[in-house]
């Protein structure tokens, strides 16, 4: 059991689940956010974590007091996504019937007194909200290492936890596009949101089937790239960044075979049998060509795919949207590259530290 | 004298009227006073809708957020009294305040109440998002929370480094390369190459990004006295001006979102 969840672990078997999960989790909406899935899932997780709890090396990962607020993580993502879906399945149930959302009934649009009804819930919160960190703090000792040796790195060396994520994405990007451009379009992008989507219908209540398009895009890149990659960043890396299941010991010897090529050495070497050319402009004219044809699909997208859109929308809004897309699309398809063909990059050229 | 009395007594004296200038807060006229009348509340509107009060609905992440953000602010003054951030003492300090503080936790809050601030900040948005309270009208307090993201994840990152350790130096150091890499602006990043004059390097290591993030090439005492007076001074003098932004947005674009 545990040597088969250390298999499944493997980011290229975890990631694609996960896909596959995800989008039919979409499919079945309904069933998702249901009272009884809502139960399967918490029971589920905490089944699961108990009986993980037994095996030494999860235990010893899982409280390792710096992992500790990952964990917490998990459990809050699992529970917010399971509740605000199990909302918008209630109210786009009361929408089909021609109800108002709950949020709109007219009881709920009374008006009512800050002091005492908003202030109390306030003051609540806040004393669970101490009563927990006070409990933690005294649990859990927040740690400290030896002394800073700058000549002396640990291995694994890993950034803060909300940062892994980004960290894990060097194993398929240079630093500059995982490091810098990547963090900055999802910045962009974030704020971009409100100006993309014109759709009005939605504002202030829970609703899935009137935002169907725009909510199954944010959980995509919410939990499927963002939170995923923090859990293999932080989980499933150990020394040199070597994947390791969650049952599997940190062994510093394992060794893992990497024989990742370039996409000029497969077209030039391996299929058309000659040298690499000199000229680095012609011997990486199939990755250019590549990755430009790849952001000049766009046409045959709305062609295809989003005629509607771009009448709806616009032209500015209509094509940041795609860009941002193709970009945010980009990661998965260089995961699967890396894994399918041991590509590892598409454009290489060091001599203008310009690879992707 | 019974304790009803004895109530009655002190909301009756000089002192207790000059603080609260009305009765309690058990008619109209006294609920919206104590809320206008008092800075700290009068962040509140004097009424609201009921599907705003309801936990189920807003979850309550936000406020959490900034209740966070202040007990932080708090322990972190604290720590200050203890803490001197030079390579010397910085890792001495915090192994003192370890042994010789008894029953100590404000180091403890502190790294806690930073973890739960990064997640309830993303919990705030990943709610704000799911009941579409991004769109119109508050389309640009969606952008301010997204910057205030972004700061809470830099003050995080920056404070990380403080206790001076092997976890944080080189965390940072995992971190502060990605900097070295910025296309034109970081001495390993793309472009950064072309930009010469003759045998005359413009972008390198003595001067490019990462080189201005850390004052140095490596992560070391000039790094950690720049961090220090970011994460105690000018970071949490950003946030707490977007703050006030982010609150006033939300009371001027209508407050709490509900359905239009």
């Amino acid at each position: 059991m545990k040597e088969l969840i250390n298999f499944l672990s493997i980011p290229q078997y975890a990631f694609t689940s996960l896909l596959i999960l995800f989008f039919i989790g979409i499919k079945k909406i309904d069933f998702v956010g249901s009272k009884k899935f809502g139960k399967i899932l918490f029971w589920g997780t905490i089944i699961f974590f108990l009986w993980a709890m037994t095996d030494s090396v999860f235990f010893a990962t899982i409280s390792w007091p710096d992992n500790i607020p990952i964990g917490i993580l998990i459990a809050i993502v699992l529970w917010s996504t399971w509740f605000s879906i199990h909302k918008a399945v209630e109210n786009d149930a009361r929408i089909a019937k021609g109800e108002p959302p709950i949020e709109g009934t007219p009881e709920n649009r009374e008006k009512v007194w800050t002091w005492p009804n908003l202030v109390y819930t306030e003051l609540f919160a806040i004393i669970a909200c101490t009563i927990f960190l006070v409990v933690w703090a005294i649990l859990f000792k927040a740690p400290l290492e030896e002394p800073a040796n700058p000549t002396w790195a640990p291995n694994p060396a890993k950034a803060p936890w909300y940062f892994l994520g980004l960290q894990e994405m060097l194993v398929y990007f240079d630093p500059w596009l995982a490091g810098v451009v990547l963090p900055g379009m999802i910045i962009v992008g974030l704020c971009a949101i409100p100006y993309i989507d014109i759709n009005p219908l939605g504002n202030g209540y829970y609703t899935f089937k009137q935002r169907k398009f725009a909510i199954t895009t944010f959980l995509f890149g919410w939990l499927v790239l963002w939170i995923f990659l923090i859990i293999v960043g932080t989980f499933l890396r150990g020394p040199n960044w070597t994947f390791y299941g969650p049952f599997e010991f940190w062994d510093h010897h394992k060794v893992v075979a990497e024989n990742n090529i370039n996409l000029s050495e497969i077209f030039w070497i391996k299929l058309l049998n000659v040298g690499l050319p000199q000229n680095i402009f012609l011997r990486e004219i199939l990755g250019i060509l590549g990755t430009i044809g790849y952001f000049a699909s766009v046409p045959l997208i709305t062609k295809y795919w989003g005629k509607n859109y771009l009448k709806r929308m616009g032209n500015i809004r209509y094509y940041l949207m795609i860009g941002l897309m193709l970009v945010m699309m980009s990661l998965p398809i260089k995961m699967y590259l890396r894994w399918l063909i041991n590509l590892k990059y598409i454009v290489f050229m060091p001599e203008f530290e310009f690879n992707i | 004298m019974s304790k009803k009395s004895f109530a009655e007594y002190v909301a009756n004296t000089q002192v207790w009227k000059s603080i609260f200038r009305h009765g309690p807060p058990d008619n109209a006229r006294n609920r919206a006073a104590v809320v206008a009348g008092n800075v700290f509340l009068h962040l509140h509107p004097i009424k609201l809708k009921k599907s705003g009060v309801q936990l189920g609905y807003t979850w309550c992440m936000g406020g959490l957020t900034f209740f966070i953000f202040l007990a932080l602010t708090i322990t972190g003054v604290l720590l200050m009294f203890y803490y001197r951030p030079t390579a010397e003492y910085a890792f001495t300090d915090i192994i003192a305040l370890r042994e010789h503080v008894p029953l100590g936790i404000m180091r403890e809050l502190h790294r806690w109440g930073a973890h739960a601030m990064v997640i309830t900040v993303w919990i705030h948005m990943f709610r704000v998002f799911m009941t579409g309270s991004y769109k119109p009208p508050r389309e640009f307090n969606w952008g301010v929370g997204v910057i205030l993201l972004t700061l809470t994840l830099l003050l995080s990152f920056t404070g990380y480094l403080l206790p001076w350790d092997q976890l944080a130096i080189w965390a940072i150091t995992v971190g502060s390369n990605m900097a070295k890499a910025t296309p034109l602006l970081g001495h390993g990043g793309p472009g950064a190459a072309l930009a010469k004059i003759g045998d005359f390097v413009m972008v390198s290591d003595k001067n490019d990004v990462r080189f201005q993030l850390l004052g140095g090439r490596f992560v070391g005492e000039a790094a950690l006295l720049r961090f220090y007076i970011l994460h105690c001074v000018f970071i949490p003098i950003v946030v707490a001006v977007l703050i006030a932004v982010h609150f006033w947005r939300v009371r001027k674009d209508g407050g709490i979102s509900a359905p239009l």
